[in-house]
């Protein structure tokens, strides 16, 4: 089943075509890594995916709905986190999560089952009642995903979500991304360690606005003949870097 | 004389030690790195060193002067990247430039010969609001305003955070040419790999130091037994290598995992993954790099 669909998406600002016909398909609890290099047209074609930003033209469709028409149904059935965390930080580690699962309609009384379990997953019953500001930030960042998933949706949007943490945080992390995935909760995710786009079910790779490569990481290895997907994207950005 | 001298610097936030006592010298025209992650106490260090922060306790010498005593003298010959950026960006890019020359009573003509590589890149849009640059833009503009005075050291706070990695190989092949000018650079970032880019680097975590050394002694140091393993299940795998009593610890490395292990042969590991199921095993011992070197060190610390 496919849970995002993109044909020729544009988006223009004035006679900059900052994302330019991209077309795509990501399947449910597929790991999608979105890769480009910085002012590629990322953070803009995700913004247009999430329903925050109309397109030119083209067509998208996310969860089932039509990101021109419904982009209040894809809220609702979406998560989003990005590097700058949307945690209160003067609120508990469950007042945040009792607040978003009231913001996404989450039923009153699964609202606490479902922060005690997972807690519980998470280790971290015993901070429960500790302020968030006062968390580890490998602990907020964890804290920041599962507040970000604490509805079931049907897709989650990762935005650099592991920059600046430790290595060992980092690895933890992901696997929060692969048990989410295995749930059927799909994770499109952008990230600038090309050691990440490793872990992804398959990758795309942005240069000026276009997608210039979308595969999994062992085919596009292949293609283009090298070793690691640093590579990859060394081979596809350079050329546009070269026009900069 | 040292480019920077540092003895038993200490810093609190409140209850918070953010720095719990750093020593370490660099030396003139080294390439320095401060490596390690968010909240290891990189930015205050760098604050401290810059003169716009006081340590609790300790001494800190750059170029000869001391950081508290005589400030002044530091603030004309340093430049300072912050992490954030801190242009005006109501101000054109060449406006930004002209401000930062005047400041520092030179001007752009005077060292263009500096910052001309970096400098090239962003001139086509010179008339532009600094505030409407993209990231990379924004990058070398800051780093030519740090530039501009001709300092002899130069303090990077993370100049590639958040940045792709084709900008972030420019940024290194522009530190390696600011080198060949004799200025020392004093850089931190949270990316491992760019390790090996520095002359001497240091291991830093919750405002410790946990080494100190070339990158290359530090590798040599690593004293654990890693393989690299794959699968044709690499999620299980990494479920199944934790499961196993002699796999010291094991993380995904990109397309591999490593683990450190203490009594068990590859061919007795292999069987072991078979009987779980797996196929297309390969076990393959491998020297570790910086990040399996920070992972160790900041797991027996």
């Amino acid at each position: 089943m496919k849970v995002i669909e993109a044909h020729n998406l544009t988006k223009r600002f004035g006679n900059f075509t900052a994302v330019d016909a991209i077309s795509f398909e990501v399947e449910k609890g597929e790991i999608f890594g979105f890769l480009g290099a910085n002012g590629a047209g990322k953070t803009t074609a995700m913004r247009m995916l999430c329903g925050l930003s109309k397109p030119t033209s083209g067509m998208g469709k996310v969860a089932g709905y039509d990101i021109q028409k419904d982009p209040e149904k894809i809220k609702e059935n979406i998560g989003y986190m990005s590097q700058k965390f949307a945690l209160y930080e003067d609120l508990k580690v469950w007042e945040n999560l009792r607040l978003f699962g009231g913001i996404y309609d989450v039923p009153a009384k699964e609202i606490n089952p479902r922060i005690d379990a997972l807690l519980h997953t998470l280790g971290f019953e015993a901070e429960k009642d500790t302020m968030v500001k006062a968390l580890p930030l490998g602990w907020k960042q964890k804290l920041a995903f599962s507040t970000a998933i604490f509805h079931e949706p049907k897709i989650v949007f990762l935005d650099e979500p592991t920059g600046g943490v430790d290595p060992a945080a980092r690895r933890q992390f992901w696997e929060l991304i692969y048990d989410a995935a295995d749930r059927g909760i799909t994770v499109f995710v952008t990230t600038h360690y090309m050691d990440e786009a490793e872990y992804c079910d398959r990758v795309s790779i942005m240069v000026d606005g276009r997608i210039d490569a979308l595969d999994s990481p062992t085919n596009l290895k292949e293609k283009y003949h090298v070793h690691s997907m640093d590579e990859v994207f060394f081979q596809l950005a350079r050329g546009a870097k070269a026009k900069e | 004389m040292k480019a920077i001298s540092v003895k038993d610097i200490k810093r609190n936030y409140g209850k918070v030690e953010a720095l719990k006592g750093l020593s370490f010298e660099v030396e003139k025209g080294e390439i320095f790195g401060i490596i390690g992650p968010d909240g290891a106490g990189k930015t205050t260090l760098f604050r401290i060193l810059t003169t716009l922060l006081l340590a609790d306790s300790g001494t800190a010498i750059v170029d000869g002067n001391d950081v508290v005593k005589e400030y002044k003298e530091i603030r004309k010959k340093v430049g300072y990247m912050p992490g954030r950026f801190s242009l005006y960006q109501d101000l054109s890019v060449e406006e930004n430039l002209k401000v930062f020359a005047s400041i520092f009573n030179t001007t752009i003509e005077a060292n263009y010969h500096l910052i001309k590589d970096i400098y090239q890149q962003i001139e086509p849009f010179k008339n532009r609001r600094a505030g409407a640059l993209s990231g990379g833009m924004k990058q070398k503009l800051a780093l030519s305003c740090a530039l501009i005075h001709e300092p002899v050291v130069l303090f990077l706070d993370e100049p590639t955070t958040g940045v792709d990695p084709v900008s972030r190989k420019e940024l290194w092949a522009m530190l390696k040419k600011l080198q060949n000018h004799g200025i020392t650079i004093l850089v931190s970032t949270p990316y491992m790999d760019e390790a090996s880019l520095c002359d001497r680097i240091a291991l830093i975590q919750e405002g410790a130091f946990m080494k100190i050394d070339t990158p290359e002694n530090i590798v040599a140091a690593y004293d654990q037994k890693l393989w690299s393993v794959i699968s044709e299940d690499m999620s299980k795998l990494l479920k199944d290598l934790r499961a196993n009593q002699e796999i010291k610890s094991c993380f995904a490395f990109g397309d591999t995992h490593h683990i450190t292990v203490g009594n068990i042969t590859p061919k007795k590991l292999e069987a072991y993954l078979k009987g779980k199921g797996h196929s297309d095993i390969r076990i393959i011992p491998i020297k570790a790099g910086i990040e399996d070197c920070f992972m160790e060190l900041s797991h027996v610390s």
